[in-house]
């Protein structure tokens, strides 16, 4: 069993593993409660895991906790709560862009990364930069809303 | 966070229930619930479950909170705050005094499952009149004690209220820690419309916030004390034996237990990762029964099993209507088209999760389950357990649209639980999922029909082959069970897929026809707005078609046999919104289309029309859908923006449905398992959206959970012919077909 010393929403946590390649994801949410990031897929394909890895989005389903280490990893926990949340989480409530919420984590997480780095996009922006990410539910137009709310736009 | 075990004992102790109710609270650790956990009262032991009591439903504490018990859940669909708010309206609460408790079998009375779009239309209907039949007790004990007319007495906040004097009293000194002890009475009076204050209004979702930092307990975050991590190998090929296991294949991993009954085949482990290691690195070897049709020849094999008499379950006149083969032969022209619907998947974003803690003295299982009491009877039944000793608890799940991998799950779970004595979370994986869930059945339907003169619709003919699914049956055979050699009840479910099976529009010749198949080519169940939804494609798309035959514009052609004037409301709509122009498709553009459909959902519910605009990119076959309007009436409205999202899913579900979605198998299994062989909508395909709410305020409420489904397929179907001339009669649209079409009309 190793320890793996990972800096998750700004503490640094030992993950103890007996697998180098043991995806960060189920250290998360089994070792550290921290069940913002889902299980959806486990192949890199639909975005439910997202985590920002030093600002960019990362799933973590793909992402090993050997090389998490050295990463300064944020979860959804990590950006707001309930009672102060992130403007883009904010913005998600005032547009109501869940239903089931599963893939919540994976857009918001998505959003967020988009903003970081073009805070005034378009909607075609928003929807490339969330088009790997998968939703069953068919709350989009309403996801669509709440990252435009975000940075400050209306929706066209 | 942990939740507490409570086995649930045939009489639940005062500790037990106690233990429960810290136990129920998670479930709404955010806003509005959030702050009624303060207030949750202290569960009543011997609690009764009955539909016709009051107090199954509604209990009121001596603080002024009040909980409802609720037998329907919230599937992301909105009744945690639309059932509350039906309640608080009636009963004269604020709605932050409500805490909802949903589908926990030990707590909320059966009422049926979540399915059907019956949320609303059903169990909150029955919550909404518990709640009147609460409040004109409660003002008859208030007459009472001031000696007053009942009529001088109104409610509001918690109180009966004397309307002369102004005078108060609080609903728990007149209840005065008692319960109801009340038949519910389905004749107490309800609240006006026009008296609303909190119906009506589009209030927040309770769990959004929660949603989305995190912080929402779903099923998948449950963790117990003691609880162990099982993968289940599900078998190599449908109806597969096992032939041989080498254990030593696993030998490397440290703390992986084997658990083996017949077929059925599990690993299990302390760590999550673990197991699914075990579950990937041990060798099996099955047989391959080579048992399936294959999805690239379902449409043969229907019709060969409809006129196979060892296939066919018989075949049924549903509706006749004149002499419809009399006035075909006698039409100068009859059309005819086929259409098809594919078997398709739930896939829910999230695979299947459950946790079983099987215990000698009483059985808990947590699930996402659309329908927890049904849930109970099948591990009751499977473990050989009396139902008092089962108890199923709900949290949320991903979305399930149907029973998808939610109850066989939880089955799988009850199973490794009674094996090893120890309480067990199984997570399904993607290949499980999309591989194992029941699947939405399908649907073929062959048309026949014919325009008079006058081009007006004066016959039509529809032959369908449906599987037929099993009268009674009290749940699908689930998976575990059946690879472990359990005895259970064998058949299929389906829903109600026969229904919408003629145009609403007045023709003197009519008849439906359906050959029913014993059979299906995977196990189905219902997905939402099961049959409805190919139906709806077929008849919707040929009465395109025969109105195009006739050079009739299509919505005119619909609206002239149209009397319904709440059917008429949500056409015009559409008609108004996409400004409308009367002319026979295809347009002229040979690109650019616009297409309409309607439907009565199940002839008798809601009312929806949906127009597309579409664009047609020729050399890559692709489907480019620009804008979506739908007119929807669902009768009352109870919180407009919950229903609005309500439908704008429909929509977009079933624009991935439509032009993406088809499970592909070969004779042994399910081939698309990942989300690539399965593909659904993207961000990128999203049309601009705009829905139209037609409020009823004097009508019952309907379902608002599927109904604008049916209309999406054949809207886009219509609009693909209008702007290429090409007709879709195959789902999905895919790039290849609609080349196929371009070239010779129709695919």
């Amino acid at each position: 069993m190793a320890v793996y010393q990972c800096s998750i929403n700004g503490r640094i946590r030992p993950i103890e593993a007996d697998d180098p390649d043991q995806p960060l994801l189920y250290a998360l949410r089994n070792d550290l409660s921290l069940t913002g990031a889902k299980f959806g897929c486990g192949l890199g394909q639909c975005g439910t895991c997202c985590v920002l890895a030093d600002g960019e989005v990362v799933r973590s389903c793909q992402l090993s906790v050997s090389q998490a280490v050295g990463k300064t990893i944020t979860t959804l926990e990590g950006l707001g709560t309930i009672e102060n949340p992130h403007p883009v989480q904010a913005a998600f409530v005032t547009e109501q862009a869940a239903q089931c919420g599963y893939c919540a984590n994976g857009m918001v997480i998505n959003a967020v990364a988009l903003l970081g780095r073009n805070p005034k996009p378009n909607l075609d922006d928003v929807k490339q930069a969330l088009a790997n990410n998968l939703c069953r539910c068919g709350t989009h137009d309403r996801i669509l809303r709440a990252v435009m709310r975000a940075s400050g736009q209306v929706m066209p | 966070m942990t939740d507490q075990t409570v086995p649930c004992t045939p009489a639940l102790n005062r500790r037990d229930l106690l233990r429960a109710g810290s136990a129920l609270v998670v479930t709404f650790a955010s806003g509005l619930a959030q702050a009624q956990q303060r207030n949750t009262p202290q569960l009543k032991a011997g609690k009764t479950l009955k539909t016709d009591e009051v107090d199954g439903f509604i209990a009121l504490a001596p603080d002024g909170s009040a909980t409802l018990y609720c037998g329907k859940v919230d599937l992301g669909t909105g009744l945690r705050i639309a059932i509350p708010q039906m309640a608080a309206e009636e009963l004269g609460l604020p709605l932050e005094a409500i805490t909802l408790i949903e589908g926990d079998t030990a707590l909320t009375p059966d009422q049926g499952p979540t399915a059907g779009s019956s949320g609303i239309m059903r169990g909150g209907v029955q919550i909404r009149q518990a709640a009147a039949t609460a409040r004109e007790a409660l003002i008859g004990m208030a007459a009472q004690h001031w000696g007053k007319p009942r009529n001088d007495l109104t409610v509001a906040d918690g109180h009966v209220v004397d309307g002369d004097t102004q005078e108060r009293l609080a609903f728990s000194v007149l209840l005065n820690g008692k319960p109801f002890a009340l038949k519910l009475d389905e004749k107490a009076p309800l609240k006006k419309p026009a008296d609303y204050e909190i119906v009506g209004k589009p209030l927040p979702r309770p769990d959004i916030a929660a949603k989305v930092t995190g912080q929402h307990p779903y099923m998948h975050d449950v963790t117990i004390d003691g609880m162990l991590h099982a993968r289940v190998i599900r078998p190599q090929a449908v109806g597969a034996s096992i032939t041989g296991i080498d254990e030593s294949s696993v030998k490397t991993l440290s703390d992986v237990k084997i658990v083996r009954i017949n077929n059925f085949l599990a690993v299990v482990s302390r760590n999550e990762w673990t197991v699914i290691r075990a579950a990937k690195a041990l060798k099996v070897s099955w047989s391959n029964p080579a048992s399936l049709v294959g999805h690239d020849k379902v449409k043969s094999w229907m019709v060969a099993a409809g006129n196979d008499a060892a296939q066919s379950a018989g075949k049924e006149v549903l509706t006749q209507k004149g002499d419809s083969a009399k006035a075909l032969a006698e039409s100068k022209q009859v059309l005819s088209a086929s259409y098809y619907w594919p078997l398709q998947s739930h896939a829910s974003m999230g695979p299947s999760c459950g946790i079983a803690d099987v215990r000698p003295d009483g059985v808990t299982i947590w699930s996402a389950s659309q329908a927890t009491h049904r849930l109970r009877g099948i591990c009751a039944r499977i473990l050989e357990r009396p139902l008092e000793q089962v108890r199923v608890i709900y949290r949320d799940g991903a979305g399930c649209y149907g029973t998808n991998g939610h109850d066989d799950v939880c089955a799988d779970a009850a199973l490794i639980s009674k094996a090893i004595g120890q309480p067990v979370r199984v997570q399904w994986s993607r290949e499980d999922e999309l591989g194992w869930d029941p699947k939405g059945p399908p649907q073929l339907l062959a048309m026949r029909g014919a325009v008079n003169g006058e081009g007006r619709l004066a016959a039509w003919e529809t032959e369908m082959w449906l599987p037929k699914a099993t009268a009674s049956l009290p749940n699908i055979p689930m998976l575990g069970p059946q690879d472990a050699g359990i005895n259970q009840p064998q058949g299929l479910s389906t829903g109600l897929i026969s229904q919408n099976a003629h145009p609403p529009y007045a023709h003197p010749h009519l008849a439906v026809r359906v050959n029913w198949l014993k059979d299906s080519p995977l196990r189905p169940s219902n997905i939402r707005a099961p049959g409805k939804i190919a139906n709806s494609f077929a008849v919707e798309s040929f009465v395109d078609e025969l109105a195009a035959s006739a050079q009739r514009d299509s919505l005119e052609f619909r609206l002239e046999g149209l009397s319904d004037p709440r059917g008429l409301a949500v056409c015009k709509k559409v008609a108004e919104l996409m400004r409308w122009q009367a002319r026979p498709s295809p347009a002229k553009s040979g690109s650019l289309g616009r297409g309409f459909s309607y439907v009565h959902y199940k002839f008798n519910e809601t009312y929806v029309a949906i127009g597309m605009e579409v664009e047609i990119k020729r050399r890559a076959g692709a489907i480019v859908v620009k804008r979506i309007v739908c007119a929807h009436d669902c009768g009352l409205i109870i919180n407009p923006d919950a229903t609005r999202q309500q439908v704008e899913g429909n929509i977009l579900q079933t624009l991935s449905r439509t032009l993406f979605e088809e499970t592909q198998f070969d004779t042994s299994k399910v081939t698309s398992v990942d989300w690539q062989s399965y593909p659904l909508l993207t961000f990128p395909d999203v049309p601009e959206l705009e829905i139209a709410l037609l409020d009823q305020p004097h009508l019952p409420p309907l379902g608002a959970g599927e109904a604008a489904c049916a209309a999406v397929p054949a809207a886009l179907a219509n609009a693909v012919y209008d702007a290429c001339g090409a007709r879709l009669r195959n789902v999905p649209f895919t790039p290849d077909r609609v080349k196929l079409a371009l070239a010779r009309g129709h695919a």
